[in-house]
């Protein structure tokens, strides 16, 4: 029994070079389906672990670039921010820190772009803004998005990524559902296109307003997706819930998703969706000439 | 505890006025109509049709119950997908016969289970937020008690949402927002007084046009009187928005909510 007897060394402070060999910041990173270490250049520009398969979630302005024609990005509204409608403390201050951190304005870009050479009305939101939250400036710009998409005749590619509402703006949140769907159907009722691409995770207000409207709705791999947070869900039936609930493969499934396509071959799927929902007025514009 | 957790629990009394009490006391002649024709029948909404002074109108609400066996068969009153697409299906069939609507709200919101999300709990939300969007019939939405998130605005994309004094409406309870913000449900009270769910704080705010007074001389106002009252203002606003010309109507509903 040593359990009480007196270890028979001391400790010494360890020094810089007695560590072992080191490795740079930003080196390696933990893929957080399969929880190995990956070589970061080996995640390529798709971001896919090689290791499970499993895609990162990426940055707004890394989607921009692996998703429009190059050049081809025009920005809008760049400048609608939130006017934190509720005076909730301290709010101003996160959304200049969350500003900073991810040199965005608010949790969702959007603007005009060639997509394979094809005109679109394009929005990319970012869970690294406040988890993707939706509040007044989200709803301000997707409004405006399709109202603007409406004008020009352009069709909208929308790229979901939200934890729901936007908490400290409270009922100014879920009007933005209200808003956004009805900007939606106006668009719709022109007989444009509008194509959702959910991707993780994908839930709350968001999935309960713009995400669900779609006239085609595809998904990213094992992208959550839901209404309800899985948290939420096991405590309502007490008991827990199966790894693959509200993955994207799940929601298929269940019949609301039309197809899940991988990072790598997107660009070339949506273009592909655009041009033949573009077709007859291209072809109109043809013999015109 | 706070004011506002005060009305919070007020709120979510069982003997507030409910559903049932609107179908057999202000509703004249009310005829339920069941299912959503698509799965089942989802009892945490009543739906029908019925007349209000003499107009046919539809009307539709959540039931919370009033024991404990009706209160399960009628989950508390929070509707599953099906309690939304049979929603919908009557707002669609008042659209196709030109009859006004009018949506009595009392849920803690959309149920949040694993059946509901499987038949899609988010898709039925926005599917209603979409076509409730350009109804060409008028859409009066009542908050009788708790407006509880999505799960409520799903039935108040309206002309006019009205509130009762005792009732609040949110995006999320005054518990689940302190456990997200604060990682603490024990807040509550603190919450809900941060997050104006007030029908006096709303109507300030712009997001509700009339509150329904509950008390006189703070004396709680009879039953049945109140349903008289409220009867008698649900008829003057139909008919001030069955005179408007449909393009109108549509017009003023997007500026409603266009301005949040």
């Amino acid at each position: 029994m040593r359990l009480f007897k007196k270890r028979p060394y001391i400790s010494l402070q360890k020094t810089e070079a007695q560590n072992g060999p080191q490795v740079p910041d930003g080196m390696f990173e933990k893929c957080p389906n399969c929880q190995k270490p990956i070589y970061v250049k080996s995640l390529g520009k798709a971001r896919r672990c090689p290791n499970c398969q499993y895609t990162f979630r990426i940055s707004a302005q890394e989607r921009l670039a692996i998703t429009v024609d190059t050049y081809s990005f025009n920005e809008w509204d760049e400048e609608v921010t939130t006017d934190n409608p509720l005076e909730f403390p301290d709010y101003e201050n996160k959304i200049v820190k969350t500003q900073i951190r991810t040199g965005l304005r608010e949790a969702v870009m959007t603007g005009e772009a060639r997509i394979g050479g094809h005109e679109t009305a394009i929005g990319i939101m970012d869970s690294h803004f406040i988890m993707g939250s939706m509040g007044q400036a989200v709803g301000e710009k997707i409004t405006r998005l399709f109202e603007r998409a409406a004008e020009k005749d352009l069709p909208v590619v929308l790229f979901t990524a939200s934890g729901g509402a936007r908490m400290q703006e409270g009922i100014f949140s879920l009007m933005q559902m209200a808003k956004t769907s009805a900007a939606i159907k106006r668009f719709s009722d022109k007989g444009l296109f509008y194509l959702t691409i959910l991707t993780d995770p994908t839930t709350g207000g968001v999935t309960a307003s713009f995400a669900m409207e779609g006239d085609i709705i595809l998904a990213e791999p094992g992208a959550l997706v839901g209404f309800a947070g899985k948290r939420v869900i096991e405590q309502t039936i007490k008991a827990s819930l199966p790894d693959d609930f509200q993955l994207a493969e799940t929601v298929m499934k269940n019949g609301f998703i039309d197809q899940i396509i991988e990072r790598e071959k997107l660009k070339q799927v949506i273009a592909e969706l655009i041009a033949m929902h573009t077709y007859p007025k291209e072809k109109e514009g043809d013999l015109d000439e | 505890m706070s004011k506002a957790m005060d009305i919070v629990n007020q709120a979510r009394k069982t003997d507030r006025l409910s559903m049932k009490d609107i179908t057999t006391g202000l509703v004249e002649g009310f005829i339920e109509l069941h299912g959503d024709r698509l799965y089942k029948d989802d009892e945490a909404i009543i739906g029908g049709i019925g007349r209000i002074n003499g107009m046919p109108v539809t009307v539709i609400g959540n039931e919370k119950g009033k024991d404990v066996n009706e209160s399960v068969r009628r989950n508390f009153g929070s509707p599953h997908p099906e309690g939304y697409r049979k929603s919908l299906r009557l707002m669609k069939q008042a659209e196709k016969f030109d009859r006004p609507i009018v949506n009595f709200i009392n849920t803690s919101g959309a149920y949040c289970g694993v059946e509901a999300e499987e038949r899609g709990q988010g898709e039925a939300i926005a599917h209603n937020l979409f076509e409730m969007s350009s109804l060409s019939v008028p859409v009066l939405s009542i908050i009788m008690g708790e407006g509880g998130s999505g799960g409520a605005l799903a039935l108040a994309l309206a002309d006019e949402v009205w509130m009762m004094e005792f009732s609040i409406y949110s995006i999320l309870s005054p518990e689940g927002f302190a456990s997200i913000l604060w990682k603490d449900a024990k807040r509550s009270s603190e919450a809900a007084g941060l997050m104006k769910l007030t029908s006096y704080d709303l109507k300030e705010l712009g997001i509700v046009e009339k509150v329904i007074n509950e008390k006189n001389k703070n004396q709680w106002i009879d039953k049945q009187l109140l349903m008289k009252q409220i009867k008698n203002d649900i008829t003057e606003k139909l008919n001030d928005l069955k005179a408007l010309p449909v393009e109108e109507l549509l017009e003023n509903r997007y500026q409603r909510f266009r301005h949040f």
